[in-house]
């Protein structure tokens, strides 16, 4: 892996608004560096971001944050070349990956990709921490160790 | 046949750089688009706009300083519009308002008011889960999704960069075009332009301008007392899909294909039947998967439909007639100008860049990250 592209650096993620109610859970877990998804048990849903009902079942009452794997693919990526705001550098590549639990999350990739084609569909990614001022830490992704970049 | 609805005015107010207020172009589409209908503020009993405040179709109304018996202002980005003249003309056939008039205005390029990043509203989960990522929006979800649709079909840049080269051909032919003068492009001027968000340049995404237009809607019967021949509302139709980067499962596949459909069945035609296609294109993507969901060819077929200048000034397909988002006018909600373009092409209006012969034609919005679609058929009056 590139060493000089570690975690967080050259990154300052965009500020994060705190949690609520319903996402408390998720965050809380981000501060163990763990990622969660929020399942069903009434009927084995698993959603992500966390909400107040199930869109499965519409159960109010049986959901949950579970571990998840960390492990994913890539569904499509882009790659940023214009700065939305003036302390973030570009390029960086965002991406739509899909867990092995099954949700689609908006991400991070890391390295970034400045053509734009090297995160092909399907390439295996895993889930890595940003660690943020206020104990919590923004997940993103990173190639998988096995996978050849 | 006597029942159904009609547009009887179209205007635009001021474009391009006009160092005007939003209200002041509110007003000059507003009293255009009534004079061109041969009536006033005063016959208006309806209001229908958005993006002027929190208040947007009262506020009009205060400002106008009429009291209306409907208003509307759903907020569905670029989408809004098509689906107010769903709502219009069903509020005119339940007989609760008479006259409407649907309005939009924009000086955001005068106002310097358009970011990158989008609006912020941190209640909502995107704040949380999305913008932290400084993901562009909305232009890297249609960089994903035009990622997507090139993967999938094993289609080019180059391909998808016709879109705005059609735009450009059709801009040459109308003196309102921003673009208007500034001669042809070729694809491999899109495609070397800036990146913005991979694979998407600046020449895939639409112009920041200021503008704004108006239509007014009456009953068709009243319609044939007024000046213009009236345009019938045949059909419309929509979809709502989504505010998140993540909740569509395939980018490829056009929510356009249930709001048409609806639209459609409504009016009692097919895609074949269309004589001219005015569609939303923020960017390039947007178009050639909007002329997907109208069903103008089959999936995956867009770019190959687009080629060899079928969509250009004399081609077999009259697609953005104006010149587009790309090449005319984009005030941020474009969806009112292309109800007015295909009022005007219906009317044979258009000079250099007429339709001949068109008697049907289809406006098709899209707003927020392919969040809303709203497609509206329109037709002469026979």
């Amino acid at each position: 892996m590139n060493e000089s592209v570690r975690p967080g650096t050259g990154w300052s993620p965009a500020e994060v608004p705190p949690a609520d109610e319903v996402t408390a859970a998720f965050w809380q877990a981000t501060g163990e560096h763990r990622l969660t998804v929020q399942r069903c048990s009434a009927c084995a849903s698993v959603q992500h971001p966390p909400r107040a009902v199930c869109t499965g079942c519409s159960s109010m009452e049986h959901l949950a944050q579970v571990d998840a794997t960390g492990e994913a693919t890539v569904d499509v990526a882009t790659t940023v070349h214009r700065a939305p705001r003036p302390d973030v550098v570009v390029p960086y590549t965002v991406a739509r990956v899909r867990l092995a639990e099954g949700p689609l999350v908006l991400t991070r990739l890391e390295p970034p990709d400045p053509e734009g084609s090297g995160y092909a569909a399907g390439t295996r990614v895993v889930v890595h921490f940003h660690v943020l001022s206020d104990g919590r830490a923004l997940p993103y992704f990173r190639p998988a160790p096995t996978e050849e970049y | 046949m006597s029942a159904g609805v009609a547009v009887v005015g179209a205007a635009e107010s001021d474009l391009g750089v006009t160092d005007r207020s939003i209200l002041g172009l509110q007003t000059q589409a507003v009293t255009r688009a009534l004079a061109d209908a041969g009536l006033t503020l005063a016959d208006v009993d309806g209001i229908a706009t958005t993006g002027v405040s929190r208040f947007s179709a009262t506020q009009l109304a205060d400002y106008f300083g009429i009291t209306p018996r409907w208003t509307e202002s759903t907020f569905a980005g670029g989408s809004a519009y098509e689906m107010f003249v769903a709502r219009a003309a069903q509020a005119i056939e339940a007989g609760q308002c008479e006259v409407v008039v649907i309005s939009f205005a924009s000086n955001q390029r005068s106002a310097r008011s358009r970011k990158m990043s989008g609006v912020h509203e941190p209640w909502i989960p995107e704040a949380q889960f999305e913008e932290p990522y400084d993901v562009l929006y909305p232009v890297s979800y249609y960089a994903m999704a035009a990622r997507a649709y090139l993967d999938r079909y094993g289609k080019t840049h180059e391909q998808l960069a016709e879109i705005a080269v059609s735009a450009r051909e059709w801009a040459l032919l109308n003196p309102a075009a921003f673009r208007y003068g500034k001669g042809s492009i070729a694809a491999e001027d899109v495609l070397s332009a800036p990146v913005v968000s991979t694979p998407l340049t600046t020449a895939d995404c639409c112009l920041v301008t200021d503008g704004g237009g108006a239509v007014v809607l009456t009953s068709l019967e009243r319609a044939r007392d007024l000046r213009r021949p009236p345009v019938r509302v045949l059909g419309y139709g929509e979809r709502s899909t989504n505010t998140s980067f993540t909740a569509v499962e395939d980018l490829t596949v056009p929510a356009a294909l249930g709001s048409a459909g609806d639209a459609y069945a409504r009016a009692g035609i097919t895609a074949a039947d269309v004589d001219v296609v005015e569609v939303y294109d923020s960017f390039t993507i947007t178009a050639a998967l909007s002329l997907e969901g109208l069903s103008l060819c089959a999936p995956g077929e867009a770019l190959d439909l687009i080629a060899d200048g079928r969509t250009r000034p004399g081609g077999e397909l009259p697609l953005n007639t104006n010149g587009g988002g790309l090449s005319y006018c984009h005030p941020g909600q474009y969806g009112v100008l292309l109800l007015v373009e295909a009022v005007r092409q219906l009317r044979g209006e258009c000079g250099p860049r007429q339709v001949e012969g068109a008697e049907v034609a289809v406006a098709h919005g899209t707003g927020g990250i392919l969040s809303s679609h709203a497609t509206v058929v329109l037709g002469v009056d026979r």
